[in-house]
């Protein structure tokens, strides 16, 4: 076991780190949207695709650089998400959660496919910014700036959520709106225009998480659809119920998945679902969920 | 949870309970059947081609064991592929690896998922509702990556060449008529069997919890035990299916365990009507035909399932023969 050497377990430490940084954003993403709408969201995936193309497509077509991108992508891919949530989704609330899933489902499809079509299958490259090209020597390893920026850009994005939507007067009627939608109405807000926003939120979290995973892997239509799934289990361990549950989780079970790379490398694909088969076993409720 | 079926036809429940006072269901569902065996006998004589109806016989048992869960239980599995394809691999390595008769094949696969459902419904009933379809789904990309990195699945090519072999010993089935009744008798059997389920007093306790969980455990159910049970005979029947298509392609494939074919059966059961005794059966000719027609079009089939999907949750809750059987006022 100690055989191993230190460049190799921080090196997939540091892809563990990468991988959890996606999974804690994707999954907080999918913990504001149940929060409020009670909808899994099965076209997260989809959108974090489309957040690889749009920074891809901004480049290729008006020269606009990462930068751009990172503002200009989650905003176009939010406000495509909240016209599908005015015009789709709007119309389930009252049905049973399920159709959520198989209409968000049924879209994941459709955006996918329209992609694939468009773009084939093979993933195309996308150029680490010249800001952040070389990296940094650590002496017991070589830290890629890219790679330490998107690490501390997406703990950023995730404290600053988690700060908001706990410590603030707008994340105050936000968790209201969740305990309970109709009170929070009659003291004069605006109930679905905040559902559309959250969700447009959530949908751009998810596009922000797709353009900077867009320089690490390539920028491929299915991109999205191998994500999801994990972070389905990363969701059903940390229990949706906390936005910091959400954030940790992520986290950690990137850095799990790291390590099992370097001490089992043929379990590393399974290792998240075998955790959750175990946290389901012994904590029902998930790791941060209210246990019954 | 309010179940899928109730909230999606609203009146449904009232108006199937008003239909059995004047009519008897069984009457009309005898007749339906006496027409759908009519259709699978008479489709290959009439010049269909045999191998296409044997594909829709396949999938239509897979979709029947997927409503028994989903319409009738109101679990809705998004991991069932692991079950087709899992008996696959199981059917086509006891056929080809150890020799096996093709029902003796078929029974070990039916076996197999029924394990593997045991496990996977144990671990999917700890949690309730939107959780359950993640963990079915997460269950079944697990499987997934295990068929990936497995040797005796041979990875992306397969398990390829599988021999059909003599039915008993003694039928062989590489003649297609003889496959062709083989195939049938499976749907048949299959279906029947499904239809009981729905019809006993288990059935019954079944959909009781569907419609209101809290009220059948105060009237002394044990729901995750029934819910447990129908997992496990949703799982073995859609095993059924996926060890005999095995056989009949003579292939086991990744294609059968990734996640696109647990989307496709949600799809094909939504599309005919999920409850439905029928729907599920006209869902999967309708899905089946679609990609054999479409098959050029590529990639674009998959975004013409998204629509479907789409139209379906938006404005077609009751798939087609749910909308049918409304029409004529009867259960189907």
């Amino acid at each position: 076991m100690f055989d191993i050497p230190i460049q190799a377990l921080m090196g997939q430490l540091l892809i563990g780190l990468i991988n959890g940084s996606f999974y804690a954003l994707l999954s907080l993403g999918l913990a504001v949207i149940f929060g409020l709408l009670n909808i899994i969201n099965f076209a997260h995936g989809a959108f974090y695709m489309m957040g690889a193309f749009g920074a891809y497509l901004l480049l290729s077509t008006l020269g606009l650089n990462y930068w751009w991108s990172l503002i200009i992508a989650p905003v176009v891919v939010g406000a495509i998400g909240m016209v599908l949530e005015r015009t789709m989704l709007k119309r389930l609330y009252q049905l049973d959660h399920l159709y959520g899933l198989l209409l968000t489902f049924g879209l994941a499809l459709i955006i996918q496919g329209l992609f694939r079509n468009q773009y084939g299958s093979s993933g195309l490259p996308y150029a680490i910014p010249s800001q952040l090209q070389g990296g940094q020597n650590l002496g017991f390893m070589f830290l890629p700036n890219y790679r330490a920026w998107v690490i501390v850009a997406s703990l950023v994005v995730c404290l600053l959520t988690w700060f908001v939507i706990e410590h603030t007067r707008l994340g105050g009627y936000l968790r209201a709106a969740t305990e309970s939608p109709q009170l929070v109405q009659a003291f004069g807000i605006n109930v679905p225009r905040m559902v559309t926003l959250t969700f447009g939120f959530g949908v751009a979290l998810a596009a922000l998480a797709g353009v900077m995973a867009a320089p690490i892997y390539q920028v491929s239509p299915l991109m999205g659809a191998d994500i999801i799934i994990v972070v389905f289990a990363v969701v059903v361990i940390g229990g949706m119920g906390s936005i910091m549950g959400a954030i940790v989780t992520g986290f950690g079970l990137g850095l799990i998945e790291g390590l099992t790379k370097v001490f089992y490398p043929e379990a590393s694909t399974t290792a998240i679902f075998i955790i959750m088969t175990i946290v389901l076993l012994v904590r029902p409720a998930g790791l941060f969920g209210a246990q019954k | 949870m309010s179940s899928a079926a109730h909230t999606s036809t609203g009146s449904a429940p009232v108006s199937a309970s008003a239909v059995a006072s004047t009519h008897n269901p069984a009457r009309t569902h005898a007749l339906v059947f006496a027409i759908m065996v009519v259709i699978l006998v008479g489709a290959p004589l009439l010049g269909v081609y045999p191998v296409f109806m044997m594909k829709v016989m396949c999938f239509a048992l897979f979709a029947c064991a997927f409503n028994l869960l989903l319409g009738f239980g109101g679990l809705l599995s998004f991991g069932h592929a692991m079950f087709l394809g899992g008996a696959g691999y199981a059917a086509a390595h006891a056929a080809k690896v150890w020799g096996w008769t093709p029902e003796l094949a078929v029974a070990f696969a039916t076996l197999c998922t029924a394990v593997l459902g045991w496990v996977a419904g144990l671990l999917a009933i700890r949690r309730q509702g939107i959780y359950f379809s993640m963990i079915t789904l997460a269950l079944a990309q697990m499987v997934y990556f295990f068929a990936v990195q497995a040797p005796f699945t041979h990875g992306e090519d397969g398990i390829q060449a599988v021999p059909r072999g003599h039915l008993f010993g003694l039928i062989d089935l590489s003649n297609t008529w003889a496959m062709y009744c083989f195939v049938l008798a499976i749907f048949l059997g299959g279906f029947a069997l499904i239809y009981r389920i729905v019809h006993s007093p288990f059935g019954q306790v079944l959909q009781a919890i569907r419609e209101n969980e809290p009220r059948a455990i105060s009237l002394g159910y044990d729901a995750d035990k029934f819910k447990h049970r129908a997992f496990v005979l949703s799982a073995a029947l859609a095993g059924l299916a996926g060890g005999t298509k095995a056989i009949l392609f003579q292939l086991a494939s990744l294609t059968d365990v990734h996640w696109g074919m647990s989307g496709e059966v949600v799809l094909m059961t939504l599309l005919g009507g999920m409850g439905t005794i029928f729907g599920p059966v006209v869902g999967a000719a309708v899905i089946v035909t679609m990609q054999n027609y479409l098959a050029e079009l590529g990639s674009w089939v998959t975004v013409v399932q998204g629509v479907i999907f789409v139209v379906c949750v938006l404005v077609f809750r009751r798939g087609i023969v749910g909308e049918l059987g409304a029409l004529l006022k009867k259960s189907l």
